[in-house]
């Protein structure tokens, strides 16, 4: 999440006061954002050292840890909001964090490039592979090891039986609710357990 | 960024008794310490730094006319270093049961008239804490910005953290763990052992018989400074590379640098350091263990903790593993509690904690940058 507008409304789907564990909290800006605005406490995750020197630059807690060793560390719904913030593409079990996620908090929020995104497809439909503002990278030297599609988010939260309670894409710094598969690049999705 | 300069160990005495963890009481007692930078008005800006095994309250600085005598956290602790001395009053404090100045098994027992030798009583990482804590009365610091120790030192910070939760600020442990594991006791063991059965040893009454177990000393010392390099750093260091020319064929000569390393290591170290002093503190290590008065159970053990906390583990520490600080972390979770924790990835093993790594002292200096925004007025 570096654009600041995306943040702030990502910020705005976490209720005030609420205890947040950001997965993947890149430098703590928005951990940040949300004490500072919103009176929110709790911890980021990160791998990269630079990273985690931002946070503790910033004094927001950071826990340095590999998300692909799980959670165990934190307890069941020990989260009012768990985060999941442009993290998800970059990890190869994707749905057991999914699951962590929603273990740990009582809600998830992710975020992830929308793949079906109108240019991608473009791109695709002239035999290339997206290289595009939120999909930067060329295909041989992407840390996104998976890419999927806000309409296949849908699909995977109902077979692991999370219930979606807001879900929306995010285009420009604007909000999408109508044909978000098609016409987001940013795809945002808030959860429980049901 | 330069070194604090020429410093002076303090020493104050205590006539008020000791109550120890064993039962046994201190009469009396003095502590030796190094103070340096300047205490705030507000009495804010003062932190304590505990040491771990072999070292003492020299923690930076020289001593006038011995320019070798730089302190064994001078990386650190300094003007315009991360534990900035132009902002912070930093406290050294040698523990009791050291030999290098504060009460110990080389003084004299009152009760006896005789050096207290083996009968010095048997200290905990509890005990130190509180000592230090009557030294923070005296010294009218009410309550510290942190406590900051590594692996030894780090067990006395959290200590402070969980007996004396309202008089610090922040509690920054770095390679430590919330107890040894039985192949940690087991290596402390060893070490005592090679001691104990030393001919000089006299069950540690040797200074009445003029003598000193310093073969037991030394093997102790090659033993511990084994485990305090990783197997990276030792093969990167010396590899099989050979002390001269050729093999010489011989069981009990220097073949490998290594051997020779660590013979020097050891008698470098039963020159200057008490055998008395390493049965006590390691000991210590071994007894160390919060969680114990709680059914082992380290949540509840820091379910009173108020600091704020920073924890540095290094990858290729094995001795206290990054495992082990992530204990404390998912304990100090548990209540939630500030904490931050960075896993440096450091080549160096338990040693990394003293040396100079650019992002372990990138942490520490942020930390400190933020703790001195917070107590400055």
């Amino acid at each position: 999440m570096s654009d600041r507008k995306d943040m702030e409304l990502i910020a705005a789907l976490v209720p005030p006061g609420s205890r947040v564990l950001d997965l993947g909290c890149g430098s703590g800006e928005l951990l940040a954002l949300l004490r500072d605005t919103r009176r929110c406490s709790g911890y980021g995750v990160e791998i990269a050292d630079a990273n985690v020197l931002a946070c503790v630059q910033r004094g927001v807690n950071v826990i340095q840890l590999n998300l692909e060793e799980g959670l165990a560390m934190f307890g069941d719904q020990s989260f009012d909001v768990v985060l999941q913030l442009d993290t998800m593409q970059h990890l190869r079990n994707t749905e057991r964090m999914l699951r962590e996620t929603a273990r740990v908090g009582r809600v998830g929020i992710v975020s992830f490039p929308n793949f079906a995104h109108w240019p991608n497809r473009l791109h695709v439909l002239a035999g290339r592979m997206p290289v595009t503002k939120v999909l930067p990278y060329q295909w041989y030297d992407t840390p996104n090891i998976r890419v999927g599609t806000y309409a296949d988010f849908e699909v995977l939260a109902r077979r692991d039986g999370l219930r979606i309670l807001d879900a929306f894409g995010i285009e420009r710094g604007e909000v999408v609710r109508r044909w978000p598969n098609l016409l987001a690049s940013v795809a945002v999705f808030k959860f429980d357990r049901g | 960024m330069g070194s604090i300069g020429h410093v002076t160990p303090q020493s104050m005495h205590f006539a008020q008794p000791l109550e120890l963890r064993s039962g046994a009481r201190l009469r009396d007692y003095s502590l030796v310490y190094e103070t340096y930078g300047t205490l705030n008005a507000e009495r804010s800006n003062a932190v304590l730094v505990c040491h771990a095994l072999n070292a003492s309250h020299h923690v930076a600085g020289t001593y006038e006319g011995q320019p070798n005598s730089e302190g064994w956290w001078d990386n650190l602790v300094g003007p315009g270093k991360p534990l900035d001395t132009e902002r912070f009053f930093v406290i050294g404090v040698n523990n009791l049961g050291s030999c290098f100045g504060s009460t110990g098994p080389m003084h004299v027992n009152p009760a006896t008239g005789r050096a207290w030798g083996a009968d010095f009583p048997v200290v905990t990482v509890e005990d130190w804490v509180d000592s230090q804590a009557r030294l923070m009365d005296a010294l009218g610091i009410a309550r510290l910005a942190a406590v900051l120790g590594g692996s030894l030192g780090g067990m006395q910070a959290l200590a402070w953290a969980l007996r004396y939760p309202d008089r610090l600020r922040n509690c920054i442990a770095v390679a430590t763990a919330p107890n040894l594991s039985a192949q940690n006791i087991a290596f402390n063991e060893v070490a005592r052992r090679a001691i104990v059965t030393d001919p000089d040893f006299h069950g540690g009454h040797f200074y009445e018989h003029g003598t000193l177990p310093r073969r037991g000393l030394r093997v102790a010392r090659m033993i511990g400074h084994i485990t305090y390099l990783s197997d990276d750093a030792m093969e990167a260091k010396f590899g099989r590379e050979l002390k001269g020319d050729a093999l010489g064929y011989s069981t009990q000569e220097i073949e490998f640098q290594i051997e020779g390393y660590l013979r020097h290591q050891g008698d470098k170290f039963s020159g200057y350091f008490d055998a008395n002093t390493y049965l006590l503190i390691t000991r210590a290590l071994d007894y160390f263990d919060p969680a114990l008065e709680h059914g082992g159970d380290l949540t509840r053990a820091c379910a009173g903790a108020r600091a704020r906390f920073q924890l540095v583990s290094f990858t290729t520490d094995w001795r206290f593993s990054p495992a082990r600080s992530r204990e404390i972390v998912k304990a100090l979770l548990d209540n939630r509690l500030d904490v931050s924790y960075a896993e440096i990835e450091a080549p160096h093993g338990h040693d990394a904690f003293l040396l100079d790594d650019a992002r372990y002292h990138a942490v520490l200096r942020a930390c400190f940058d933020n703790i001195a925004r917070e107590v400055s007025p």
